[in-house]
């Protein structure tokens, strides 16, 4: 089958700034993916990339097996973009924006039963005829999610579509688009909540520097971090012999990182013959921020 | 409609609802302000200035004055509509689209002529209905409507691709826009002018525009209307020439 989106050995450079350094990366139809990495990593550079927003110094970018620059016009057809700034155009209302937006690539009325089950979904009905400077800073954010459905692309990606919104638009922003990944759309995620991006991708980029630096299963990830940690809630400070494992401190709250989970005895052990009080204890699986972390520090 | 000719047709369709939607602003102000000079210019210069023989000043006054704001309009509405896409960002959303730069040209080429016909039109209609204004060669007037406002668009597109903040779009207004659509001979003949400023109105492209568009209503002008209306052509292929360049060039636009 062909990939969704396929990036051959791309390079983008700024004047001195070498953003990309030579990325490879395929993407499968279907799959939901993570696109990690901080802040300069070079992440929404590749987007732009795929967007035909920004050229590529070298290499090819494809989505659905159109060239981005060659055949631009089915690669953009092919994709939607969820861009990270609130932008909007303020002349016109949220349904006079989809259909503008969906007329751009071509599609008419017969498009008008997806664009409202769009508004639908995204909880813009009653937003559907106000004007976009009218609109909150979350409706905002729905209506810039709508627009990059209103063609319907097989791809979707979405560049920190969560960031600054309220907790009920981002579990109904998710639900929909793990709907639409049900549905067959793949969908491409950049994100600074890794929790998100832990429950929702199959699959995770990490970039640092312009560089793929790690490229795996959530599951292959989540395992490449050996140990566990432990939490704990304590009466009274934590014995010298264990200031080794600290990992995190807040008060008389402590997060240990463990090697292995036999270390548990030890700690216990120690605890007790430091007549240290336990109120509260948690064992904790490694997440994605202790993959990101680690990788960022090793690379 | 052909799914290949819908896209560029809603990039247009939105550009003129973009400018109907402040039609106060866009359209009624500057046909106010064009019977505001009217107004003034004939009641002071009235029936002391025969330009043309047998021309009454006022007469004289209005091609010159709608051509003028055909310009203008169709200036700013291309360069405006860029430059607070560009501003504001949502010009992304065209730019994710498959439009091609030709297309993008096209579309905002066409809202810009539309709105300087407009406003040129609302002119005229308001001014017939109290001055008597002969139409001796309309084709003409067409002509020089036509390519006038599609060479002004074609510069607004220019403008709006280079200005990256709304000070830098003022100044092009008013150091590039303005001086040259004043020093046109909205107002005078430029045989009124001494040699040496005659010669600099030659240089400016605005002057062919307006002498050409008033050769339409009157028959006769400082020179000759097909001579303008070669420079007039000539400047508008020019122009979107050099247009079409920089948005296939992607710039300002596409890094």
């Amino acid at each position: 089958m062909t990939p969704a989106i396929k990036i051959e050995q791309v390079h983008k450079q700024f004047g001195a700034l070498h953003a990309l350094k030579g990325v490879d990366l395929t993407i499968e139809q279907g799959e939901f993916f993570a696109l990690l990495g901080p802040n300069g990593a070079g992440k929404s550079t590749l987007i732009n990339l795929l967007a035909g927003l920004l050229r590529p110094s070298s290499g090819n970018l494809s989505v659905m097996g159109n060239d981005v620059m060659a055949q631009y016009r089915q690669a953009r057809h092919a994709l939607g973009v969820v861009p990270q700034e609130l932008v909007f155009d303020p002349f016109f209302n949220v349904r006079e924006m989809l259909r503008f937006q969906a007329g751009y690539f071509g599609k008419g009325p017969e498009n008008d039963p997806w664009i409202d089950e769009v508004i639908e979904s995204l909880g813009l009905t009653d937003k559907a005829n106000t004007n976009m400077r009218r609109l909150s800073g979350g409706m905002k954010r729905r209506a810039l999610i709508a627009q990059a459905l209103a063609h319907k692309p097989p791809v979707i990606v979405l560049d920190e579509p969560t960031a600054g919104v309220d907790v009920e638009l981002r579990y109904m922003l998710w639900e929909f688009i793990k709907r639409l990944n049900r549905e067959g759309h793949t969908i491409i995620l950049t994100t600074h909540y890794l929790e998100e991006a832990e429950t929702l991708c199959s699959r995770v980029a990490l970039l640092k520097q312009g560089e793929v630096i790690a490229l795996d299963s959530t599951k292959n990830l989540l395992a490449s971090i050996p140990g566990k940690k432990l939490r704990l809630k304590l009466a009274n400070a934590l014995p010298p012999s264990l200031k080794g494992m600290v990992r995190h401190q807040e008060a008389q709250d402590y997060t240990l990182s463990l090697n292995a989970i036999n270390q548990v005895e030890y700690v216990l052990a120690e605890l007790r013959s430091a007549n240290v009080v336990v109120e509260d204890m948690q064992l904790i699986e490694p997440d994605l921020e202790d993959v990101f972390v680690d990788l960022m520090g090793r690379a | 409609m052909n799914q290949r000719f819908r896209g560029p047709w809603t990039l247009f369709k939105k550009e003129i609802l973009r400018f109907w939607r402040v039609s106060f602003q866009t359209v009624a102000a500057p046909v106010m302000t064009a019977l505001l000079y009217l107004l003034i210019f004939s009641h002071v210069l009235g029936g002391r200035v025969e330009v043309y023989p047998g021309v009454p000043y006022t007469v004289f006054l209005i091609p010159g004055l709608i051509m003028m704001s055909v310009l203008q309009n169709a200036f700013a509405n291309s360069s405006s509509s860029l430059i607070q896409s560009k501003v504001m960002g949502s010009i992304i959303f065209v730019l994710l689209t498959p439009l091609s730069y030709l297309e993008f040209f096209l579309a905002f080429l066409a809202a810009s002529i539309i709105r300087g016909l407009v406003v040129g039109l609302s002119i005229y209609l308001v001014a017939i209905c109290f001055i008597d204004l002969p139409l001796v060669h309309p084709m003409f007037i067409l002509a020089f409507a036509l390519f006038g406002s599609g060479m002004l668009g074609a510069f607004g597109i220019i403008a709006g691709l280079w200005a990256e903040k709304f000070d830098q779009m003022a100044a092009f207004q008013n150091f590039v826009i303005m001086p040259l659509s004043f020093l046109s001979g909205v107002f005078y003949s430029i045989h009124s002018l001494p040699p040496f400023w005659q010669q600099v109105s030659h240089l400016n492209p605005f002057f062919y525009m307006i002498d050409g568009f008033r050769y339409g209503f009157f028959g006769q002008g400082d020179i000759s209307a097909w001579f303008s209306l070669s420079v007039v052509v000539g400047s508008f292929i020019a122009l979107s020439l050099v247009t079409i360049g920089m948005l296939k060039a992607g710039y300002k636009l596409r890094g």
